[in-house]
């Protein structure tokens, strides 16, 4: 196979020209329409530049991405335009040529690495595989280089890591894996589609670093394609704002950061600007005693001794990383899971562990909102009988009382009139949380456990639904107990805070407390693992956690 | 003890109780048949004296239980007992058709099996389109026709259209292993056309599943050809299905084709167990019937364990 690629090209690497990317909608009893996901976007990339495209769900930037691939995901379909890589064009290129490409010229990073391995394959043969079936270099060759950048992205024992199945992997280490093999066959550009969104904080920045490193070392070009600006911000040369597959801004990564252009980009740079004064401490609504809790078969505690409590009016703030317990809280505090040892007391008395025992006002005053809104809402029912359904429930409202009820509460969500006769699949994300929170206020609950409610929404989005929540609070002297891993929605919105690691609290207080130093170990590692929208924010992390050996010490005890 | 190690153990283990289940309830189906042994081999004119002289030389006045416990024994130690209509030691008699359906179920399996994973692939890789309607038109049509119209089919086409072949399939000891290949060629093409399908359409069908994963999206990213994909990325995590679909064709293969056997004239265990039961000869049921359960048993245990062979997350725990 000889390679297609021209010896010697001048012009930038990629080039597109008015793209145009179309697809087939199947809207439930209606028939298929074409819908236009990009319409004539420009893209140009030189040689080993990054080139950050952000927007929210939606803007089309996956789908540009693997444009660079010429590569239509799941019946998509690039109609328009001109796709130059190292200046031949591939839009209308045949498979065969497409194939000699995929793998060795232009290379793809995906989002969820433990996905995108092949369970059954041992690591080292999927990571040199390019190398091999495009012919690019020896067997041995491709191994040591294999294990070279294993070290170098900072795995640890890289030259073994690659006898290991993935699920013998964590998931952070999984996607490092997963940049070496994009890395391995020496391709021109690299496609990094979100690769740190789904990890844990504390793991993404790692993560980060060892990218950045990996592409300043390698000289390869990339895209990186990401609705975080702040991790964009720490890689990226140049940032294209994109959104409902259109271009908004393109320009340097400064100027974008700090001297945005547009409205939109303004938005998205100051996101999470909300301003809530903490309120003072008070006597408890909920009070949690040394609550240790198991799951039914397992020998180990999830819940350890937590103390903890929430004044009425307030949020608490439970934040940490995925397993450590949080969710778990919820569920021991609405009765879903009893606890083994301690008590759960609220407004005054005394909880029955099981939410079997408890009365229909106990379970009336407590409410949860979840991180799904599609999966908490029975699709086949419409928002009127969901958010009505309560109403009956607990205060016997029925008929026009009822309906003029579920009006009310819909306005006090801000989706006005003519919501109640949908159905959850005609709503938008944001609109779901928005119906489930006026199910869960329909209650008139004292408390909400809200469990990650904002974090699989768009940025813009999940500060309205803060905005919302506060407003809310502020109206009827809610409690709300928020469940989430995202500091900067803390910062935002909590009095408390309660930090958990492995089922434990590790700090807890009022908010200025808790984020002001000294740290403990972890809560300093959490805090400053959380990407700010400067430049260099990453060097400087890196950095002091070199001074004080935090970063190693820190996610090991 | 490696996990593997242990459901191994545990399975064959499992299996030993199921067998031993099957014999029990083998043993007393045959005992609710009215009459019994004596009264078969004696027949209707028997007088009640010669009966019971008969019941007591076979140890038939013996208890239910200790007969079973018996026969388990002799069963334990390779003695079925004798048939009743020619009083042929049964294990022998069964020994040798036991190899002539072993090798007709061989030969179909070695066509059969290869044939249904390649055309599942093939279906699975261009699904949809022409290539995969043909291997389903086919492949569904092969099945749908009752075994002995299929057999007649061959038959017509093969020794009087095309005269490659004779019509009977008879194997005889002492026959050179190319002499019986072409003797059984005709019943292994019917065979073949009567499993293929359902191999087939669960390897496309499992295939098909395990297409929509992300890790196969990262294989076309890498540039791979659709066949390389099916077969490296593909086919390896969709093996699970298709071992234990292949596995009741395979033992489908052993204890369900005496149709087959009669129309070719071949000699072998089903036509064995299909004449004993015409003549009631209840010793000769019983054996063969612990037999065909037993392979039931055998292959399925052999597919559990190859299923959990194939997944890595058992071979290898974390």
């Amino acid at each position: 196979m000889t390679p297609a690629k021209p010896k010697h090209h001048d012009g930038p690497l990629l080039e597109i020209r008015g793209l145009v990317i179309e697809a087939t909608s199947y809207p439930p009893g209606e028939p298929p329409k074409n819908v236009t996901l990009v319409h004539g976007v420009d893209v140009t990339l030189q040689k080993g530049k990054v080139l950050g495209l952000i927007g929210e769900s939606g803007a089309g930037k996956s789908t540009i991405g693997l444009s660079s691939m010429s590569y239509g995901r799941g019946g998509v379909r690039l109609t328009g335009g001109e796709i130059l890589l190292n200046g031949r064009e591939i839009r209308t290129a045949s498979p065969a040529t497409l194939r000699r490409i995929r793998g060795k010229e232009v290379t793809y990073v995906s989002q969820s690495a433990a996905a995108s391995f092949n369970p059954s394959k041992r690591l080292m043969d999927q990571v040199i595989e390019t190398c091999l079936s495009h012919g690019l270099m020896s067997k041995s060759e491709a191994q040591a280089r294999a294990i070279t950048l294993f070290r170098k992205l900072g795995l640890p024992s890289p030259e073994t890591i690659g006898n290991r199945y993935p699920h013998q992997v964590s998931g952070g280490q999984l996607q490092r894996v997963m940049t070496a093999m994009a890395l391995c066959p020496k391709p021109d550009l690299v496609v990094f589609d979100e690769p740190t969104t789904a990890l844990d904080v504390t793991t993404q920045i790692d993560v980060l670093a060892a990218i950045k490193e990996a592409i300043r070392d390698t000289g390869v070009a990339a895209l990186y394609i990401t609705h975080d600006l702040a991790v964009v911000a720490q890689v990226a040369d140049e940032i294209m704002v994109l959104r409902h597959g259109r271009k908004v801004e393109l320009g340097t990564t400064d100027q974008i950061i700090n001297h945005p252009g547009e409205d939109y980009t303004k938005a998205l740079v100051s996101v999470r600007s909300i301003e809530h004064e903490e309120n003072p401490e008070a006597a408890p609504l909920l009070k949690i005693d040394c609550v240790t809790a198991r799951y039914a078969g397992t020998n180990f505690d999830v819940l350890k001794n937590i103390t903890i409590d929430l004044p009425p009016g307030q949020t608490l703030a439970v934040v940490g990383e995925s397993g450590s317990g949080k969710s778990t809280l919820a569920r021991a505090i609405t009765g879903l899971l009893p606890p083994s040892k301690g008590r759960i007391s609220f407004d005054g008395r005394q909880l029955s562990a099981a939410f079997a025992g408890r009365t229909r006002d106990d379970l009336r005053q407590i409410q949860m909102i979840y991180q799904m809104a599609d999966t908490a809402m029975n699709p086949r029912q419409t928002v009127g009988t969901i958010i009505g359904r309560p109403l009956e429930f607990y205060f016997g409202l029925k008929g026009s009382a009822r309906d003029r009820r579920v009006q009310e509460l819909l306005d006090q969500i801000e989706m006005g009139k003519g919501f109640a006769d949908r159905y959850p699949a005609e709503l938008s994300g944001g609109q779901k949380q928005r119906v489930c929170i006026a199910r869960a206020l329909a209650a008139k609950p004292k408390l909400i456990i809200c469990d990650e409610v904002t974090s699989a929404l768009d940025p813009l989005v999940a500060d309205g639904i803060l905005k919302l929540l506060l407003a809310l609070q502020a109206e009827t002297r809610m409690a709300y107990l928020f469940i989430t891993h995202d500091l900067a929605t803390v910062r935002a919105i909590a009095d408390k805070i309660a930090v958990m690691y492995k089922g434990e609290v590790r700090r807890y207080g009022q908010k200025s407390d808790v984020l002001a130093p000294p740290f403990d170990d972890y809560t300093d590692l959490l805090l400053s693992s959380v990407p700010e929208m400067e430049l260099g924010w990453l060097e400087g992390v890196l950095e002091h956690r070199r001074q004080t050996g935090i970063g190693k010490a820190g996610a090991g005890n | 003890m490696h996990p593997i190690l242990k459901l191994l153990v545990q399975r064959i283990a499992l299996g030993l109780v199921l067998l031993l289940a099957v014999s029990a309830v083998i043993f007393l189906g045959v005992e609710a048949l009215p009459g019994d042994t004596a009264q078969a081999i004696l027949g209707q004119s028997a007088t009640p004296q010669a009966l019971e002289n008969l019941r007591a030389q076979m140890g038939l006045d013996q208890p239910a239980l200790t007969r079973y416990f018996n026969w388990l024994g002799g069963v334990m130690t390779g003695d079925l007992g004798k048939a009743l209509t020619n009083g042929v030691d049964i294990a022998q008699a069964i020994g040798q058709r036991l190899g002539n359906t072993l090798f007709l179920a061989g030969c179909a399996a070695v066509i059969a099996v290869p044939l249904a994973l390649i055309l599942g692939a093939v279906a699975a890789r261009y699904a949809g389109r022409w290539p995969d309607k043909v291997i389903s038109a086919v492949t569904l049509t092969t099945i749908s026709l009752p075994e002995f119209v299929a057999a007649y089919f061959v038959i017509y086409l093969l020794t009087i259209v095309f005269p490659v072949f004779q019509p009977v399939a008879i194997v005889f000891p002492g026959m050179s292993f190319w002499a019986k290949l072409q003797a059984v060629a005709l019943p292994v093409i019917v065979l073949v056309m009567v499993v293929l399908a359902h191999m087939m359409r669960m390897t496309r069908a499992a295939i098909l599943n395990v297409m929509q994963s992300a890790y196969i999206e990262t294989a076309e990213l890498k540039g791979l050809s659709p066949m390389t994909i099916i077969w490296k990325h593909a086919f390896p995590n969709a093996i699970a299905p298709v071992i234990s679909v292949v596995a009741i064709n395979l033992a489908y293969l052993v204890v369900g084709v005496v149709v087959v056997e009669v129309v070719f004239s071949y000699n072998a265990l089903g036509q064995y167990l299909v004449d004993h039961v015409t003549k009631r000869d209840l010793p000769v049921v019983q054996a063969v019937g612990l037999i065909f359960a037993a392979v039931y048993i055998g292959l399925n245990i052999i597919a559990d364990v190859t299923s959990i062979i194939a997944n890595p997350r058992l071979r290898h725990p974390k």
